[in-house]
């Protein structure tokens, strides 16, 4: 264990160093340098690499390829979102504190299911537990079952364009596909004033880099290495006597709570949630960045993710009809030539830089396809403390 | 792993939360929203030192909404062109920079916000989706800069930053229903795409029918991009209304009209009243499919006037032959042309001079002669309803005759009591 102890100790002097240098760049370099506009733009981005934290965890370290991150990005936007738009219908005089498009298109009554979002406290409680209780309950179901790899992704896919049909159809409720925009006023904050605006970039910032310090916390923890080990082989983790099901639940709930969290804070920055950014087309942008960037590493995700949107921007900026081209090619050569992402190349360069003496404990990503191949001879290895998994 | 490990990690992100807020949490609040805007508003960062002016062009150049959004920036870019050729706007040149929406209502926000702050663009020109116009709603407001918006729409809005040149509800789609009065239409049944439009039209036409005793004999919704319409045609058949009221978009209209067609309904029989099919799409749907049936609109590229030969002429000059005119590409072309017209009666780029000077200007458009309306940002327009003919073109069937006043909130109807 003592090699382990070592490597352990430097990789978190190394942390640390990392966060202190995110944190000047995001607390100091960035407002510094960067118009209230751009900066506005890279909180929207760091809304979206939170989802692709999860999606890290989920995905890169647990094999659930969810398809549907869109669904608790949509809960957390959505929420956030009716209680701005609260907030914003009790100052207007003469509303009775009816939002503007329920007065337009609706029935001109809020409904009862809209009330408890005129509270902030409440609503925050709802941003992160609902999300979180979806995903845990999903995932009970699902995983007890023992529905996983393509046919979860499936599943969770369905959910996304389930989520924004249902949406655009409540047209008197949800705002439908014009969504939920217009806001003036974030918790008693004026929403026009760049001051404000770049305060919640840094609750934006200060949140991602806390999601990433969790995302580290489970990584390292036992918890984390059961849950590369279920990736790896389920069978075998749970003829350990260890329920695989719980394991994925957790982590999925995390994820579903990163993205909630991330979607919450998207609205007051981006100024509106439509169907268009829950569905499935969002759903499977979300993943874009987390297979570029590198699924398994802590910090993969969360810098492909902002370096794709950034892309993204600045490329539809330079060339506005061909920047989609850019993406597609990108996407296609990570996926053909470097599964692990490009966390991949940075973890080549390093071992080519050592001795060639291979280091297995590294907690760095593998990238190869965890997959779901058939178990080989499991009954050889069932040398576990006990046996309890029950079956069913 | 130790517990006290774990605390050390998560001790700087925890005292980068703290610091974050002390950072930041001098902001204003607001007291009253509506002060509230204006307090926080940028400075506006127009130069109009220079022999040129900064206009911007936001159209979906990719995504789904490309193939409509296109058409309307080809003919903005016309207008530039001839505004150009012409001596330009108070003696200065256009010079345009072009954004992409890709169909997305957060990224219309996006670069509306950056056409605006980054590029200080005077006014700013396109969206086409109402989910794009209200993203870009708050952002033309917050900034306090200028919106034209060239396509119909459902009305019920009218912001002090936003100029509306398609028509608004009582511009299209309540003379289509006056027409189809005229023709002793009795019943209805109406189909549409389930987004904000169609509802809100639905709504109109349900309060409008049922003060001029016309029955609705069905009301029905497929999402966007849908396109199996055999249910819902089935549903129309056995209805057997007089007429059908169409406000599907996009896709939808091509398999819908084929099927239509496949269940043997024509437009002798029951006749389908489409407002959102213009030159544009019945290439697209096929001209076999809606020969006969009829659209309600404020422009057809067969409108005889010289204003619109000289229009038409120019596009296909610029664009090729093949190419056809539609309305929403002509509401676009006259918007830049009624911006000049406010910019040079009010002899200024600033944005409270060009909202002071609207009222009342027009331009000798190519539907006919439009005017600003100040109070509502609408202009007054000339509703028609046109017949779909085998040359692919719309015909005038019916003029309104005059232009009509805008009036989004339908102020002016009685029956359209508590529809706003």
């Amino acid at each position: 264990m003592s090699a382990l102890d070592s490597l352990y100790r430097s990789s978190r002097a190394r942390v640390i160093i990392g966060f202190a240098v995110a944190a000047v760049l995001l607390f100091g370099v960035a407002p510094a340098t960067m118009s209230t506009f751009r900066l506005g733009l890279l909180g929207k981005f760091l809304c979206l690499a939170m989802v692709a934290v999860g999606i890290g965890l989920a995905w890169g370290r647990g094999g659930m390829l969810t398809l549907g991150q869109g669904v608790f990005f949509g809960l957390g936007a959505y929420m956030m979102a009716m209680h701005l738009k609260l907030a914003d219908a009790a100052q207007v005089e003469g509303s009775g504190g009816v939002p503007d498009f329920m007065l337009l298109y609706g029935s001109g009554v809020v409904p009862g299911w809209w009330e408890p979002f005129r509270s902030p406290v409440v609503t925050v409680l709802a941003i992160l537990v609902v999300p979180a209780g979806v995903a845990a309950l999903l995932g009970f179901a699902v995983f007890t079952r023992r529905v996983r790899g393509a046919y979860f992704a499936i599943l969770s896919q369905a959910l996304a364009a389930a989520f924004a049909i249902l949406l655009i159809g409540q047209q008197a409720t949800t705002g439908g596909t014009n969504g939920l925009n217009g806001f003036r006023s974030f918790f008693g904050y004026d929403l026009a004033d760049p001051v404000n605006k770049r305060m919640l970039f840094f609750i934006a910032a200060g949140a991602l880099l806390v999601m990433v310090a969790i995302a580290r916390q489970l990584m390292v923890s036992r918890f984390g290495e059961l849950l590369v080990a279920t990736r790896d082989q389920e069978d075998r983790v749970r003829f350990l006597g260890y329920d695989p099901a719980k394991i994925k639940v957790v982590a999925y709930a995390v994820a579903a709570l990163m993205a909630s969290v991330g979607g919450a804070l998207f609205v007051p920055i981006v100024g509106i949630v439509s169907p268009a950014d829950v569905g499935v087309v969002p759903s499977i942008g979300f993943l874009i960045g987390v297979a570029i960037g590198g699924r398994a590493t802590l910090l993969g995700p969360v810098l492909g993710s902002i370096a794709v949107s950034w892309a993204q921007t600045s490329l539809s900026e330079q060339f506005p009809s061909g920047w989609i081209y850019a993406q597609g090619a990108l996407f296609i050569l990570v996926v053909a030539f470097l599964p692990g992402g490009l966390a991949e190349l940075f973890t080549r360069w390093r071992r080519s830089r050592r001795t060639p003496v291979p280091d297995d404990g590294t907690a760095t990503g593998d990238g190869g396809d965890p997959g779901d191949g058939p178990g080989p001879d499991e009954s050889a290895d069932i040398t576990g403390p006990a046996y309890s998994g029950r079956t069913s | 792993m130790t517990p006290s490990r774990a605390t050390n990690r998560l001790a700087p992100a925890a005292a980068l939360v703290v610091l974050a807020l002390t950072l930041t949490a001098c902001g204003a609040k607001t007291e009253s929203g509506e002060e509230a805007g204006a307090s926080g508003a940028a400075e506006s960062c127009v130069d109009t030192s220079g022999d040129t002016v900064k206009i911007g062009f936001l159209n979906s150049l990719s995504g789904t909404m490309a193939i409509s959004e296109q058409t309307v920036h080809d003919s903005l870019e016309l207008a530039a062109e001839e505004i150009n050729a012409d001596g330009g706007v108070l003696g200065k040149q256009l010079e345009i920079v072009s954004e992409d929406g890709q169909s997305e209502p957060t990224v219309f926000a996006e670069k509306a916000e950056k056409l605006i702050t980054s590029d200080c663009t005077a006014a700013v020109f396109g969206g086409w989706t109402s989910a794009s116009r209200k993203a870009m709603l708050p952002v033309f407001e917050a900034q306090d800069s200028l919106l034209f918006y060239p396509v119909q729409y459902e009305g019920l809005e009218a912001s002090p930053n936003i100029f509306y040149t398609g028509a608004t509800t009582n511009q299209q789609i309540v003379p289509a229903l006056d027409y189809l009065k005229e023709q002793g239409t009795e019943s209805i049944f109406l189909v549409g795409s389930d987004y904000v439009f169609p509802r809100t039209a639905n709504k109109i036409i349900n309060a409008y029918a049922e003060a001029n005793g016309m029955e609705v004999l069905g009301e029905e919704y497929a999402p966007l991009g849908h396109t199996d319409f055999s249910t819902i045609v089935n549903k129309v058949k056995a209805a057997d209304a007089d007429a059908v009221f169409n406000t599907l978009n996009g896709d939808s209209n091509v398999a819908f009209f084929k099927e239509y067609k496949n269940a043997g309904l024509g437009p002798d029989d029951m006749p389908v009243v489409s407002v959102s099919i213009a030159e544009e799409e019945v290439g697209g749907i096929g001209v076999d499919n809606v020969e006969g049936q009829l659209t309600a609109w404020n422009y057809y590229q067969t409108i005889d006037s010289p204003e619109n030969d000289t229009f038409v002429e120019a596009f296909k000059a610029k664009y090729g032959d093949d190419r056809v005119t539609s309305d929403p590409m002509e509401a676009a072309y006259t918007s830049l042309y009624l911006w000049k017209g406010m910019v040079e009666k009010g002899e200024s780029f600033d944005v409270a001079d060009v909202q002071e000077a609207a009222d009342g200007v027009t331009f000798d458009a190519p539907e006919g002669s439009v005017t600003v309306n100040g109070d509502n940002h609408h202009i007054a327009k000339t509703a028609l309803v046109g017949k779909i003919g085998s040359d692919g073109l719309i015909h005038t069937e019916w003029s309104s005759g005059e232009p009509i006043e805008p009036d989004p909130f339908l102020e002016g109807y009685d029956w359209a009591e508590g529809l706003s």
